[in-house]
């Protein structure tokens, strides 16, 4: 390819030119600026988008309801999944694709823990937290088999999972036997829609504990230190006293435990599932949340703010699409667009190009287009 | 002079290592196959022990073994395609919308199919390889744009009446001597589709140019090492580009071939095909670190593959989540053993 060539021309607009270098070069540029994009186009298309009023749920209670507040919503599973997608992301430079996959799984558990192995149940047959806990055991294990196929048996990651991604929704199926156990408790669904008497979404709360747990992890332990130095040399990581394998294990891991916390949020909502249906295509915006947030898609280093504020722009872009009308199943087409240009933006040739070049980025465009 | 020969013939050594290599997970996947269909004539006896059954294979898994092979070729340079089965639908779509609704015939049907897989070969090869975008992600992007666009183009499904596509699509092609009485004792001579034929010249054409052109050559070059290769004067972008471009003319290709054995688009068209592709080629002995592999052996893991799902069935476990898991698990076991070959091969 072409190497970048300093232009004379370009030193006489240096002002200009440096600050749209320190602009480019910041982590947090793209999804800043596509959220930017975003909040302008609703604004200009229809300003009645960001408003919030209180509306009656069915069970009579006053709750917030608004475009803005189904953003905040709906976003929770995938932001709990952005979290553990980045650690796998930056041990091992490749994503986990079975996560929707798992997240059905652990529905299909906790579901069938609560209906007692019946068809459908009126109250809940078990604790809730043993149920939801056995959940998580659950798919901590099928992300331990993951990880023990991409650290131990040096399979590449996405690959590796592809046998999950194939198999979990059968798995999913099978646990139920095929049928489509319903609950109706209204305690159950606490967790997906509102705490009695509280007027905000209860998967907010979740998401913020997620986060919150997870800043303190890296804030108070080595877990962010090492998963980046495995991510970006193994071996100096191991000369160094490191054990990259089970570290790239560890993430794994902790990526099912999120897995399972977003399965839980997801079946609580309606108190059902559909074993095909149930999370689809959310393993595409994780990995897009990831790359949203400024991450190498190849490991090494990674920013787990990034991730979230990703997974936040997407969910915006989903609900937007959404209002005007864009039909569910004709999403990923739009997504996968999206998906291309924020590679394309992000590949070392053309970040070349961009910080070299002020006009780079309308060339970019027009390459993908 | 003694120096070019020892180099010589230390180049020709390692290359017949390299071809062992090949050769010897092709008689691997080979004697499993065997293996696993007589074991299955022998202890499940019935419907196996008919030649209409193992020809029934090939009609149900034509477009299978377009689409495999195509990512065999993918898999021998490095990379990796799993938008296979979203484009096999959109073609199915594409071409049963224009048969029906825009008054089509069967070479604007090819054409369009053979046209779409271009389109997507042009665009996913060119972000692979001259953008360095870990192929991965782009052919997701371009299974979950392809998944989308068939939804734009229909939700329904759409039902084929068109005369002269039917006449192809029942078209059977009788092969002599493999035929069987039923239970009347009426003899049924056995058949292939249309499809399993052209599949065949596929996969001997692609056999054909993997092993003795220059461009088969450079797919195993590249795959073994991007350096050496550049080294070796072979333009690696250009090869990677053309393999990719090569696969999904293929997927079109399979497109077309499902439609032909379907006969109506669908949103479920080729669901998980991408899967059963990815897993006929690593049972066929194609490494998914690339340089190894065999489009021969693709052939074979696709029907080994379909062996053992029907062998599953017939034991019982016929619902449909078992055929899911068992793609997975046979998939998991060959990649397991792949992984364990290799790293004994790294240590020694």
């Amino acid at each position: 390819m072409t190497t970048p060539v300093k232009n004379p021309e370009t030193q006489v607009r240096r002002p200009d030119e440096s600050l749209w270098k320190r602009l480019t070069r910041q982590q947090l540029f793209i999804p800043v600026a596509a959220l930017v994009l975003l909040v302008l186009f609703n604004l200009i298309a229809d300003p009645t988008f960001f408003t919030v009023s209180v509306k009656e749920n069915s069970l009579g209670n006053p709750v917030l309801s608004g475009n803005m507040v189904s953003v905040l919503d709906n976003a929770s599973e995938l932001v709990i999944l952005a979290i553990g997608m980045t650690l796998v992301t930056a041990s091992s430079g490749g994503q986990d694709i079975s996560v929707g996959a798992t997240m059905t799984i652990a529905g299909s558990v906790i579901l069938r823990l609560v209906c007692g192995g019946q068809a459908a149940a009126d109250t809940m047959q078990m604790n809730l937290f043993l149920a939801v806990l056995i959940g998580i055991v659950v798919t901590a294990l099928f992300g331990a088999f993951n990880g023990t196929l991409v650290a131990y048996f040096n399979i590449q990651p996405m690959v590796a999972t592809l046998i999950m991604y194939t198999a979990g929704r059968s798995i999913a199926a099978w646990i139920n036997n095929n049928q489509l156990p319903i609950i109706n408790d209204v305690a159950f669904k606490y967790a997906g829609t509102f705490l009695p008497g509280i007027p905000v979404p209860t998967p907010i709360f979740i998401t913020a504990l997620m986060v919150l747990v997870f800043w303190l992890v890296l804030k108070f332990t080595n877990l962010g230190l090492y998963t980046q130095s495995v991510g970006i040399n193994p071996n100096s990581s191991r000369l160094n006293g490191l054990n990259p394998k089970m570290i790239k294990l560890l993430t794994y891991v902790i990526l099912g435990v999120c897995v399972a916390v977003a399965g839980y949020i997801r079946i609580s909502r309606s108190g059902s599932i559909n074993y095909s249906r149930n999370a689809e295509n959310i393993e595409m915006d994780a990995i897009l949340a990831v790359a949203l947030g400024g991450n190498a898609l190849s490991g090494g280093k990674f920013n787990i703010y990034g991730s979230i504020l990703g997974a936040y722009v997407i969910q915006f872009l989903t609900t937007t699409l959404y209002k005007y009308e864009v039909p569910s199943t004709a999403l990923p087409a739009y997504k996968a667009v999206v998906v291309i240009l924020l590679v394309v933006l992000s590949a070392p040739v053309v970040r070349e190009k961009l910080s070299s070049m002020k006009k780079a980025p309308v060339k970019a465009v027009k390459e993908v287009s | 002079m003694p120096n070019t020969t020892a180099v010589n013939r230390q180049g020709r050594l390692k290359e017949r290592v390299a071809m062992s290599d090949t050769n010897l997970l092709l008689a691997i996947t080979v004697v499993v196959f065997f293996i696993l269909y007589l074991s299955a004539v022998i202890f499940l006896g019935g419907s196996f022990t008919k030649p209409q059954n193992f020809l029934n294979i090939l009609n149900n898994n034509a477009s299978l073994i377009v689409l495999s092979c195509g990512m065999s070729i993918v898999m021998i340079t490095g990379g990796i395609d799993i938008s296979v089965g979203a484009v096999t639908c959109l073609v199915c779509m594409i071409c049963a919308v224009n048969l029906e609704q825009q008054g089509g015939n069967i070479l604007t049907m090819i054409l369009i199919g053979l046209g779409v897989g271009l389109a997507f070969g042009v665009v996913q090869g060119f972000l692979v390889a001259h953008l360095g975008i870990q192929p991965f992600i782009i052919s997701l992007a371009g299974m979950f744009f392809a998944k989308g666009m068939t939804t734009i183009v229909s939700k329904e499904p759409v039902r084929v009446t068109n005369e002269a596509f039917l006449a192809v699509k029942d078209t059977r092609i009788i092969v002599p001597g493999l035929g069987s009485n039923n239970k009347l004792g009426q003899y049924v001579p056995a058949y292939v589709e249309v499809g399993v034929v052209i599949a065949l010249v596929v996969v001997v054409l692609l056999f054909c140019l993997l092993r003795w052109t220059k461009l088969g050559r450079a797919f195993y070059a590249v795959g073994g090492n991007n350096q050496s290769a550049n080294m070796l004067g072979i333009n690696v972008r250009q090869t990677k580009f053309l393999a990719h471009v090569l696969c999904s003319m293929l997927a079109g290709l399979g497109g077309i071939l499902y439609f032909l054995h379907v006969g109506s688009g669908d949103v479920a068209n080729g669901a998980g095909d991408e899967m059963n592709a990815i897993a006929s080629s690593i049972i066929g002995g194609t490494l998914l670190t690339g340089g190894v592999g065999n489009v021969a052996g693709t052939f074979f893991g696709v029907l080994s593959l379909n062996t053992i799902k029907r062998v599953v069935a017939s034991l019982g476990f016929d619902e449909a989540w078992w055929s899911n898991i068992t793609v997975a698990a046979m998939l998991c076991l060959f990649l397991v053993v792949q992984s364990i070959v290799l790293l004994r091969k790294n240590k020694k």
